[in-house]
């Protein structure tokens, strides 16, 4: 091979390399990126049950129920529409009604939101940016409530 | 003395004015006394911008509320150590933290390069000086840390409690350490551009600086790492954050320059694509400050929202960004290409390792900035998690890992890759039989957790390869292998050390992921439980006091397999009255390398409390493995060759022949 046909040899093999990477990547983003939805955004969402999804919302009052061991059940609501979550495992410290919280996980074929995370705030003075944005978009948001 | 650093901060942003302006006008001048303005002005400057951290540091440890940011981050009750660590654990705290740091490595510079071309030494000051302007601006315009309340509150709203705590000591001081040392690389990367000249003492030059920085990268992440693992108690070690990302992609791009920076100077090649590097690098670490710092993203590090600060950080990002890549644009073709080297050689590996990197800081990149991109042109809100980063990350890691160990032991210019796997084939033999013994002899393990192992292992002994070969091992006597092995140059231990220590933190990995076990349960005071060989038994809940909380530990005890007690690990429910918040301190054992973590979640009616416990196989190992990085990049830096400074000051008579 000549030096030319080297050096093409060499930035073809890169470039190739390059977009092997930049495929993967947009499957990736594609496949793996979970979509944030609030409960009033549902209705017209099609959310397949099993489908990976975070789910927004403030934690209804009066809800939260402990099953067995570690099992919690509550509501997510945005104050137009609530959905039904359990979970497994130790809410985070910020975790309590009336609060922002975002879960993430999938519908189960009963249409109650197993969730296999549970994010609250990480500090009392700030709601979770998604459900604010969310929440005054739908015209809900209580100023007070970030304070 | 809130005044006096108030003042003293406005005296260093005069001040890095001059030294932008100035010695930037003196090298195109060629007036000597202009270009040596730079050294005395960035050495008061980094005075000055000291002189106003303390003041602000003694403002917080003697909880002067007067003072706006004290006021909401700080208690009268607080530790002593947690008041001070508390002047960086907030938004404008943190950026004066930036700029003293900025200064800091500007001074440096200013005291070092005695025997650097006199041009150079000025533009790079100069630019340095711009970088400071740029942020002292922003601190003095949007985030004034001496901003006074009147009248003076009685007391603080106190640091938020997850805060408080010792690693956040450690953690945004070493960070910047490292996103801010890239500066000076950077620095001298738009200098070579203004000047059009690049060479081999550039090489030389940037070298150090970059490892530095990327030493206290390495320790900044890896100690905020950490501090997440034992603090928000969850028992995660890396969570593909955003803001974990921001710092983990100039370590990437650095790890890339640290390389390709080798090449430069040993062969004088990849010049360009090093500069470039360089520049991108420290942009990416500017991209970190706007995410963490601009609000744009919710996090435990966004002290603050106020849009006005994501603007002006953007702003700043833009011209800096912008313009260094326009100037590259603009000069790179006037700098020489260097040497020529065949595919297979040391070199060949430098530039395959730079591939790998590059392209992994980008997929690193997009993932982190698409979700901000969608959200502003379609208001869509995806998350991107560790899903889509095992998919694509993880494939790109892989096949660099696996040929790390034939990197040094190729030679330069033209390598025999034949014989660099012979070597190699003891550390092959060590991992397979490493991957056969996870496959046969531990339960439930994967075929990837094998193959995780198997290529760990094979870093480690690739790593003890590398050093045996060099001090001869199998061709000379022991007696005179060790002491070829003495001889050896620091920069190979540091080599060696650096990928010992990666393979040692991807075991630690490996070993987390794929054998740890995890249990939620809830337990009343006496029952005991069973993880992987380990049985606790739950004492009960005992509430205490703290300087500035109330808690409820829960006391757990080892049994061993005897029956007796080995020891107790517990666990407590924090509450902050004065935040009205609620933290959790995990409880953590360690055994060997790996660790018993448990944290409590919340009490039931009937008395019993949620725990949830982990057995975290070879953990520790994630963090050991960083500090044997970092003793890597130390073990370089003391290298003979690297030693710009100290051995070259008696020869200023021929400053520029000490150096080539």
């Amino acid at each position: 091979m000549t030096r030319k046909q080297k050096r093409l040899s060499v930035i073809v093999a890169g470039l190739a390399f390059l977009g092997a990477a930049t495929g993967l990547t947009f499957y990736a983003l594609g496949q793996k990126a979970s979509y944030f939805y609030m409960p009033g955004d549902l209705a017209t969402a099609t959310v397949q049950p099993g489908q990976r999804i975070r789910l927004g919302g403030l934690v209804e009052r009066g809800t939260i129920e402990r099953g067995q061991g570690a099992t919690v059940a509550f509501s997510v609501t945005d104050k137009q529409k609530s959905v039904k979550v359990t979970y497994t495992g130790i809410l985070p410290d910020l975790f309590r009604e009336e609060q922002g919280v975002i879960t993430e996980g999938s519908f189960g074929p009963d249409g109650v939101f197993v969730a296999d995370s549970v994010l609250a705030k990480h500090d009392e003075r700030y709601m979770p940016k998604e459900v604010a944005d969310g929440l005054k978009a739908k015209g809900v948001w209580q100023e007070s409530k970030s304070e | 003395m809130v005044e006096t650093g108030h003042f003293a901060l406005v005296l260093a942003f005069a001040l890095s004015l001059v030294q932008m302006l100035v010695p930037l006008y003196g090298a195109r001048a060629g007036n000597q006394k202009m270009m040596a303005v730079g050294g005395p002005v960035a050495v008061t400057g980094f005075a000055l911008t000291a002189l106003s951290f303390a003041a602000l540091a003694i403002a917080y440890a003697s909880s002067d509320f007067s003072v706006a940011s004290v006021w909401e981050n700080s208690h009268s009750l607080q530790p002593l150590i947690y008041k001070i660590t508390g002047t960086w654990g907030n938004h404008e705290g943190s950026m004066l933290l930036w700029v003293l740091i900025l200064t800091f490595f500007g001074a440096l510079v200013a005291a070092f390069g005695s025997n650097l071309p006199a041009t150079l030494k000025a533009n790079v000051l100069a630019v340095q000086g711009a970088i400071g302007a740029a942020f002292f601006l922003f601190i003095l315009a949007t985030s004034n840390p001496f901003t006074r309340l009147n009248p003076a509150p009685i007391e603080g709203r106190d640091l938020n409690p997850v805060l408080q705590d010792l690693g956040l000591a450690i953690h945004p001081p070493l960070l910047y350490l490292g996103y801010v040392g890239f500066s000076i690389c950077f620095s001298f990367s738009v200098a070579a551009l203004i000047e059009g000249r690049i060479d081999a003492s550039w090489a030389r030059w940037v070298r150090p600086w970059t490892l530095v920085a990327w030493m206290f990268l390495t320790g900044g992440i890896a100690m905020g790492s950490y501090w997440a693992y034992y603090e928000l108690g969850w028992g995660g070690f890396w969570f593909w954050d955003p803001v974990e990302n921001a710092s983990f992609m100039p370590w990437l791009a650095g790890t890339a320059l640290l390389h390709s920076a080798i090449v430069m100077e040993k062969r004088s090649a990849l010049k360009i694509w090093t500069l470039l590097l360089a520049i991108l690098t420290f942009s990416l670490s500017l991209l970190g400050t706007f995410l963490v710092r601009s609000g744009v993203l919710t996090s435990v590090h966004a002290f603050a929202t106020d849009p006005t600060r994501g603007v002006f950080i953007l702003c700043i990002l833009t011209l800096f960004i912008g313009g260094s890549l326009a100037l590259f644009a603009l000069r790179a073709s006037r700098l020489t290409a260097g040497g020529l080297f065949h595919p297979i050689s040391r070199e060949g590996a430098l530039v395959l390792n730079n591939l790998f990197l590059t392209t992994a800081t980008a997929t690193v990149l997009v993932g982190t900035l698409y979700p901000l991109a969608l959200e502003a042109v379609t208001g869509g809100k995806i998350s991107v998690g560790a899903p889509f980063f095992d998919l694509t990350f993880g494939p790109l890691m892989l096949p660099l890992l696996a040929i790390v160990p034939f990197g040094p032991l190729l030679a330069w210019k033209r390598g025999d890759v034949f014989a660099a796997a012979q070597r190699l084939m003891a550390a092959f033999a060590a991992a397979l039989a490493a991957m056969l013994v996870t496959v046969l002899f531990v339960d439930g393990a994967s075929v990837f957790a094998a193959l995780g192992v198997g290529l760990a292992v094979w870093l480690v002994c690739g790593a003890l390869t590398d050093l045996a070969v060099k001090s001869g091992f199998g061709s000379v006597t022991p007696a005179i292998m060790l002491r070829r092995f003495a001889g050896l140059p620091r920069s190979v231990f540091g080599t060696a050390l650096a990928h010992l220590g990666l393979g040692l933190t991807l075991l630690g990995i490996v070993g987390t992921l794929s054998f740890g076990t995890e249990k939620i349960l809830s337990m009343h005071a006496g029952e005991t439980v069973e993880l992987s060989g380990n049985t606790l038994r739950f004492e009960g809940l005992y509430p205490a006091l703290g300087p500035n909380y109330s808690e409820d530990r829960g006391r757990f005890v080892v049994i061993g397999a005897d029956g007796n007690a080995k020891g107790e690990i517990s666990s407590a429910k924090r509450f902050f009255p004065v935040r009205q918040t609620t933290t959790t301190e995990s409880g953590i054992r360690t055994i060997g390398f790996s660790q018993l973590y448990l944290s409590l979640g919340d009490e039931g009616n009937d008395g019993s409390v949620v725990v949830r416990l982990w057995w975290k196989p070879l953990v520790t190992l994630i963090w050991g493995g960083a500090l044997v990085m970092m003793a890597g990049a130390a073990m370089s830096l003391m290298d003979r060759r690297l030693r710009v400074g100290a051995p070259s000051r008696r020869k200023k008579l021929v400053p520029s022949a000490s150096l080539s």
